[in-house]
């Protein structure tokens, strides 16, 4: 009886105790993240970040993913109007070729009709924004400074003036008037000239009528049918230069590719030098599994710019940088799927008589192919992400492009061009990849 | 009796024939698929050798180059290295707070969808399909996207590389999170229907505990990985060691002593959260 009672306490105190630690648990983890998170923010300085955080960049960022602008500029040292999308060499209208929101009025005049009546006159040297309730604002240039005629007493908001700029912002546009020139701006929705640029002869043309061109047989471009010539023009599209871009997507495929490939490569010879059942020195494991660890330690970032020391900027270079990495991340899982194998399989084989190569051809790799080909294509996958990276640090493929368009800080819809290739990119991979293993695992499961 | 053998034997021969001409298409397949690859391999390599600013066979030669240069430069002043991993320890601390910060803030978002997106434990099971695709979009942007993108808004900086890791690392550990809830016993989780708990007690009271340790296993894992994506963010824009590593990179020769230094803070703390989080991860797997 006495003795029940103590095993009763005993298991009491234990339950309590057991209760007491779980409580402990419950209530201290959270707390410590907490204060975790409350170090973190101070760290990382979040409170200063408000200051420091350019929404205004945002808002450029956003409206830029979608639309763009055409500037209509008039030199006001010299004379004459040019119209330009993006304000871009390569974007500037031709010679007598004009956007149907454009009136040339005359030589040195033109009307630019704005979204919701808005309306911008230019004149020679005076130019009218014409704003709907408000009237009409009127400015012009000279040697002296800019001078404003406003309806009202008080200058608006959205416009900021001085002496020598002014600029008028409203929702449909924007000018900018200084001593040098006069900048209508006018947004547009979408992407511009993403197929044909404006010197193309395709420019402009409807859906229905490309495809009507593309059939007949009289030609725009001498020499070429239609439709080489349509894709030709797409192709070295200069603003958007399709064909460098796929290029570049490809080449980043081909890092991922060669990199994880090579590295499997590599690894596998090294793998059985790391396994205990096929080596049974136990020094040369002990250096093999050294020289993995090592190879890991050292971070694909280094190896990336010592890489990029020796073979310079390119594709290869990155292919190197993984294949490096991940040969020490390949060997290390290889070994440990090696030491895991049946010793049956083997010792079949050997019983029919079989030399070393062989007994590994045909008793080892059909047990460990599920595993390699899993892991191979697990790191395919993530190789192409990271290969995008790569390639930002030693400049080649989409990550150079992608970083060159974000450092001008002003190309936003190529950004966005950009992010969507990678993405699909990335999705493209993982399909293949699954298809792969899908096919060849289930596969190879069904053939042993 | 004379006809069963003749039978069996034609039987067998044609097992016989059909089994060896079954081993010659899958060894005609095999050779395909392996003269296919190598021609890959071979023609991959030869391009992007082609489209590269320095050749292979000759990059090959001075492979070694530069790492000499920086251990010369290293043993040189020794005497040194002590004090500069001493100044860039702040650095590491941040890169490894980046990290941290992201892993936990990830994994916490990861936990929410996996639960939304595991039938049988989804708040709303038609939206199951919906909260896969998003984290498979998440999985799919790169970290470097996202951190470029926020270093122009929010500046430079730990925020940006912190939000784009943690945006990732959300989209990754979700997949695995849900891949380990599909396994979860259901039982805890009707117990606690049955008294009236609502979701989020049921998910918190029957769930978790139960794929807990696995959750901390691939947590750590991913722990690991962005320790090394946080660096590697921190070279191209955002801060931590990877800054550090860019702006002594630049120097150039005379400045290598500080690569020296940051090489080896960088080896020394990958390697030592590679060896923890390993040693953790097969604890808990063992007592799982």
């Amino acid at each position: 009886m006495a003795t029940t009672d103590i095993g009763a306490a005993d298991r009491r105190a234990g339950v309590e105790a057991l209760f007491a630690r779980k409580r402990l648990l419950s209530f201290g983890l959270p707390g410590l993240i907490l204060a975790y998170f409350v170090y973190v923010f101070f760290a990382f300085d979040i409170p200063g970040l408000a200051e420091r955080a350019r929404m205004d960049n945002a808002a450029i960022l956003v409206s830029d993913a979608y639309s763009y602008k055409t500037h209509v500029t008039r030199d006001n040292r010299t004379g004459g109007i040019t119209v330009a999308v993006e304000g871009e060499a390569k974007g500037t209208y031709p010679e007598g070729m004009t956007p149907d929101w454009l009136e040339m009025t005359g030589a040195d005049s033109a009307r630019v009709a704005l979204p919701g009546g808005h309306q911008a006159r230019i004149d020679g040297e005076t130019s009218v924004f014409t704003v709907p309730g408000y009237g009409e604002v009127s400015l012009t240039a000279s040697r002296r400074g800019i001078d404003m005629q406003l309806p009202t007493e008080e200058v608006p908001d959205w416009i900021s003036a001085s002496s020598s700029r002014v600029t008028v912002t409203t929702e449909a546009g924007r000018m900018i008037v200084t001593k040098a020139r006069t900048e209508v701006y006018r947004y547009s929705f979408g992407w511009e000239l993403f197929w044909f640029t404006l010197d193309s002869p395709f420019y402009g043309k409807s859906l229905g009528e490309l495809a009507a061109l593309a059939v007949s047989s009289d030609r725009l471009v001498e020499g070429q049918s239609n439709i080489a010539a349509m894709v030709s023009d797409v192709w070295t599209n200069k603003m958007w230069r399709h064909g460098d871009v796929l290029w570049a997507l490809f080449e980043t495929m081909l890092m991922a590719f060669l990199g994880t490939m090579g590295a499997a490569l590599v690894a596998l010879p090294l793998a059985f030098l790391a396994a205990k059942n096929f080596t049974s020195f136990a020094s040369i494991r002990f250096g093999v599994r050294r020289v993995f660890d090592f190879v890991r330690g050292v971070d694909g970032l280094i190896w990336t710019i010592i890489l990029s020391r020796a073979f310079g900027p390119g594709p290869l270079t990155g292919a190197l940088a993984i294949l490096i990495t991940d040969s020490g991340s390949f060997g290390k899982l290889f070994s440990e799927a090696l030491e895991n194998v049946d010793d049956k399989q083997i010792e079949g084989v050997r019983s029919t008589g079989a030399k070393p190569m062989q007994r590994y051809r045909f008793g080892v790799i059909p047990q460990i192919m599920p595993v390699l080909l899993s892991q191979i294509l697990y790191y395919l996958e993530s190789n192409t992400r990271s290969a995008t990276v790569i390639g930002a640090i030693v400049g080649g493929g989409i990550g150079l492009l992608l970083t060159q368009a974000i450092i001008t800080q002003k190309d936003w819809e190529e950004v966005s061009y950009y992010i969507v290739l990678i993405v699909l990119m990335v999705i493209l991979m993982d399909t293949i990849s699954g298809w792969i293993r899908r096919r060849v695992i289930k596969g190879s499961d069904g053939g042993h | 009796m004379a006809d069963i053998t003749a039978g069996a034997g034609r039987g067998a021969e044609d097992i016989r024939d059909a089994y060896m001409a079954m081993t010659r298409r899958k060894r005609m397949y095999g050779g395909i698929i392996l003269a296919i690859f190598v021609v890959l391999m071979v023609s991959g390599f030869r391009l992007a050798d082609g489209r590269n600013a320095g050749g292979f066979w000759d990059g090959i030669t001075n492979i070694f180059q530069f790492p000499s240069e920086v251990v010369a430069e290293a043993a040189e002043n020794a005497a040194n290295l002590p004090g500069l991993m001493w100044k860039f320890l702040p650095s590491l601390i941040e890169t490894l707070n980046i990290a941290a910060a992201s892993t936990l803030i990830g994994a916490m978002a990861a936990v929410v969808l996996s639960l939304l997106s595991t039938r049988g434990l989804a708040r709303w099971p038609r939206l199951v399909g919906l909260f896969r695709r998003i984290m498979d979009i998440m999985r799919a942007i790169p970290e470097i996207v996202i951190a470029l993108v926020l270093i122009f808004i929010l500046g430079g900086g730990p925020v940006p590389a912190m939000i784009a890791i943690a945006f990732h690392t959300a989209g990754a550990l979700g997949k695995l999170f849900s891949e380990v809830n599909e396994n979860a016993s259901l039982q805890p989780v009707e117990g606690l229907h049955s008294v009236g708990a609502n979701w989020t007690q049921r998910m918190w009271l029957g769930v978790i505990p139960q794929v807990a340790p696995n959750y901390l296993s691939y947590g750590l894992l991913r722990f690991e990985i962005n320790i090394r994506a946080s660096a590697i963010l921190g070279f191209v824009g955002s801060g931590g060691i990877g800054y550090d590593l860019k702006n002594a990179f630049s120097w150039g020769q005379g400045r290598y002593d500080e690569v020296a230094a940051i090489f080896i803070l960088l080896f020394l703390s990958i390697v030592f959260f590679d060896q923890l989080s390993s040693h953790y991860r097969n604890k808990l797997i063992g007592r799982a």
